[in-house]
Parts: structure tokens; sequence; C-alpha cells
């Protein structure tokens, strides 16, 4: 048992498209620059698809019903999610793959290696129940200081949510201050990925259009060599 | 020889670091065995017995979790998932079972009598080939049962009685693989496959086997003695208990496979 179990993040998929993930935690922006640069590729007649971290419809009830009463822990808040993205995967991440299509990912599994392991469930574990998912061919890390992010949290809404400050875990009877120390947690943890799996790391503490440069500098580097299918007439836009 | 006290709980894989399992009293055993060959029967007449003897049960089973129970059934209902998502869906209902039930009870020191437990999902995903070490990575944050006893049957002997009880449904009759369109072909194939991966786990895991072929209360009987022989001191001295009332194949499983 003790065996590293052999992932499928550690080596290119076989896919003729191409997987772009955003990372970083609550508040870092990433959201916004995925948005900036869909619209971007989309513009130039990629034909792209967009998914997001805990979205399917399958695990909702029992995250609901989890959430509202109190019933996730660690361990079932991480298996939840990771029912979550095996659907999503099965569904919205390999077909458009398969394709040859753009797939944008707003979070993926190194989400469940920074979250679940600041909630202290087993560092090998989660890395090892996610074996199974295709390496992204380029994943964009968007550091951000605690202060930072909780500014522009609180700025857009007047309450932090449960989990995204970590209040299930009891440091701090205080929203904030739980946050604060929750989130310090996640992001040690994303620094230790990020090494870990060599993933290039945006200040996002600078302004959205110089972020947004960087991010389309390093897409467009990363699809020099993709010749997927576009749309005959770039340039006209399009909605998602 | 160790008696149940002096033996430590321990984990099957990494476990969950944010428990602690030091000083788990109870027993955790487990009733394995395919599909209606008679699991739920045994445990309903061994549950009275041992708390006539002054121990405390508690019963859990596979799916039965409030967390992921509708979750699990809406899927079900729906066909339309995945073996890799099934396996995470069944390892959270697991975990939520473990962590709100098992480990408490286990605490508390209740005999806790789990219908099935991870080495359902070995079974399984081995015949659809799922990666078994993959499986057993997921499973890694289970405690490993102090007993598993092993209802074993060969696959002539299942059908029989599984048609005589509330027959072959969609499930358990591995309809989901496609191996051909008759249901009692199907069943037939799935459930010798099934039943070869039990077999093969027996030594492996060190399965108490006891022979499913005979009468409930013959079943019944052998089960208790192996409970008595692992129970050892802390074993009930009188064999005086409800004795079994019904026979399997009239029982009507009231809970979902």
């Amino acid at each position: 048992m003790n065996a590293h179990l052999p992932s499928l993040l550690k080596e290119p998929h076989p896919y003729p498209g191409r997987l772009i993930a955003v990372e970083g935690i609550d508040g870092s922006g990433k959201s916004t620059q995925l948005l900036l640069l869909e619209r971007w590729l989309i513009a130039q007649g990629y034909r792209v698809h967009f998914t997001e971290w805990n979205s399917s419809r399958l695990v909702r009830r029992s995250m609901k019903r989890g959430k509202k009463k109190d019933l996730l822990t660690p361990t079932t808040f991480s298996l939840l999610h990771a029912a979550d993205f095996a659907d999503r995967l099965t569904y919205q991440v390999v077909p458009p793959l398969k394709a040859g299509m753009i797939v944008l990912a707003d979070r993926y599994v190194y989400t469940a290696f920074a979250r679940d392991v600041a909630r202290c469930v087993h560092e090998q574990w989660v890395r090892e129940v996610y074996s199974f998912a295709p390496r992204p061919d380029l994943t964009l890390y968007f550091r951000v200081p605690i202060d930072v992010s909780l500014r522009r949290l609180l700025a857009g809404r007047t309450k932090l949510k449960y989990h995204e400050a970590g209040m299930d875990l009891g440091l701090s009877a205080d929203p904030v201050e739980s946050f604060r120390l929750f989130q310090s947690r996640v992001l040690d943890c994303y620094d230790q990925v990020t090494s870990e799996f060599g993933l290039p790391v945006i200040d996002a503490t600078h302004d959205i259009p110089t972020q947004q440069r960087e991010v389309r500098t390093m897409v467009e580097r990363m699809l020099r060599d993709y010749h997927g299918p576009r749309l005959s007439e770039p340039g006209d836009g399009g909605a998602r | 020889m160790t008696t149940p006290a002096e033996r430590r709980k321990v984990w099957y894989g990494h476990g969950i670091p944010y428990i602690d399992i030091s000083d788990l009293p109870g027993h955790l055993i487990v009733i394995e065995g395919t599909d209606g060959v008679g699991r739920s029967s045994q445990i309903e007449l061994l549950t009275p017995w041992l708390e006539l003897e002054g121990f405390a049960v508690s019963n859990t089973g596979w799916t039965r979790s409030p967390l992921l129970e509708d979750t699990i059934n809406e899927a079900k209902a729906g066909h339309e998932l995945t073996t890799t998502t099934f396996s995470l869906l069944y390892a959270a209902d697991f975990a939520d079972r473990l962590e709100h039930q098992i480990i408490p009870a286990l605490k508390a020191g209740f005999i806790v009598i789990a219908d099935r437990y991870m080495y359902t999902a070995f079974a399984r995903n081995n015949v659809m080939d799922i990666d078994p070490a993959w499986t057993r990575t997921l499973f890694g944050m289970g405690l490993v049962p102090d007993l598993v006893l092993y209802l074993q049957i060969g696959v002539d002997e299942l059908v029989p009685r599984v048609l005589e009880g509330k027959g072959m449904d969609y499930w358990e009759s591995g309809m989901h693989l496609a191996l051909g369109n008759d249901i009692f072909d199907s069943f037939v194939r799935y459930q010798q496959q099934l039943i070869d991966e039990y077999d093969r786990m027996a030594g492996e895991f060190n399965f108490v086997a006891v022979d499913a072929r005979p009468p409930v209360d013959v079943i019944q009987e052998a089960l208790r003695v192996e409970l008595r022989r692992y129970l050892g001191r802390d074993a009930p001295r009188s064999t005086v208990g409800p004795s079994p009332r019904r026979p399997a194949a009239r029982r009507r499983a009231t809970r979902r496979p």
C-alpha cells in the first residue's frame, strides 16, 4: 500500500485538444482572467469549452445537504469533489479534448491538493485518488496574499462563505480571522503543489490587463503546435 | 493468542490523519458475500442474539449513509455514471458512515456489524476492469475490520435463491456491463466473476468462509460459532438466544442492494 500509484498527471494527455486550467485561492482573480482568456480565444475562432470545479448536478444534492446540516467531514468533502470531477471529466472534459477543442477549467485537481490537505486529508491519498486525471497542457497559478484576496471578496459581498473561510475546521469563531488562518494554510499547500508539478505562477497583485497579457503570452506559446478546429471566420467573437 | 481487546485497530492504507484510532475498544465485524446470498437475513438474527448476550450492536450497510443515499439511488436510476464516478460516490458513502457511525460506535465499545465493506468495491471494480491499485488506495482511508465473515456460495446455488427471493435486478445482473441482453445469462456470468473475486480475496484478507448453501438456521449457527471464537473471553457464555424463525428465501429484503 505504500508504493506510489502511477498518475496520469505526470505525463502529457493523448488527446488532440488542449486543456488549460487556472488555480488560486478565493479572491485571487483567476475566474476573471479565465473569462478574458475565453473571450480572446473565441474571438480568434477557437472552439472552446468551459468547465468549473464543483458544478455537476450529480453531487449537488449531497453537497447542499452536507453543508446545511454540517455533515461534511474533510474526507467526504474531498470525495464528493472527486466524484464531481470524475463526472465532469467524463462528460465535459474528455469529449471536447477528443474533438480537438480547447477546454478551460476554472480550478482543477490542484485545488483538492491544496484545500483538502489544508483540511488535514492525507496528502498522498488525495493525489492518488485523482491519479485518473489527465494533465493540463497549461495550469496557471494566480498567487495573491491573503489580505488582497480578503479585500476583493469583501468588496463584492458582505459575508464570507462558511467553507471558503474554513469555518468547518473551528480555527476561529470570527469568519475573517478563520479565513486568514485557513487560506494561509491553503496558500502554503499551493506553494508546495506549484513546485511539485512545475506550475507557472502569476503575480495576481498586478492589475487585470497586465496579468491578462501574461496569460495570453503563455497560452499563445502553448498553442503554437495546435491545429484544432476553428470557426471559418475568426474575429466575430461570440458568447459563452 | 491475543484477545480482541488487545488488538489495535489499523488503517487499511493512508487512513484519515485527523482521526485518532488508538482507543477503539469495540469490534468491527464485516459480513461479506455476493448479491442475494442472505447477508441481511443473517445480520437480522445475529443482532438480537448479541444484544441478548449483553453486547451493544450498531448496524451499518453499503450505501446507507444519510449524506449519499439519495445521490446514489438517483445516479443508479439514471444509469449514466462511469465506474470511476460510482466508486467515488461509494467511497464517500463509506467515509461518511466510517466517521459518523462506525468509529464513534467502536469508541463506545459497540460491536459494529457491517453489511458489506470495502471488499464489495474491490470485487466489483475488478470485474469492471478498474485499476485494482486505485480502488485499494481510494478505500485506504478505511479501518481494517477485526473479522470478516464471508458467506460463500456457488453461482448454481445462488440462482434459485435469488429467483425465489426478489428476483434478478438490473445491477445485480451486471446489465450495465452490457454482457448481453439476456438477464439470466448476464446474471450468471457477472455473479460468477464476482464470486471468483471474493474467493480470491478470501485468502488475501483472511476471510472466515461460512458455507451459505444450508438452511438459514444452520448458517446462523456457523456464524455464531465463528463470532464466539473471535470474541474469546468476551464471548457470550450461553448459546440461548433468539433462534431463526423463517427460511431466508421467504424473507423479503427491504434494503436496496
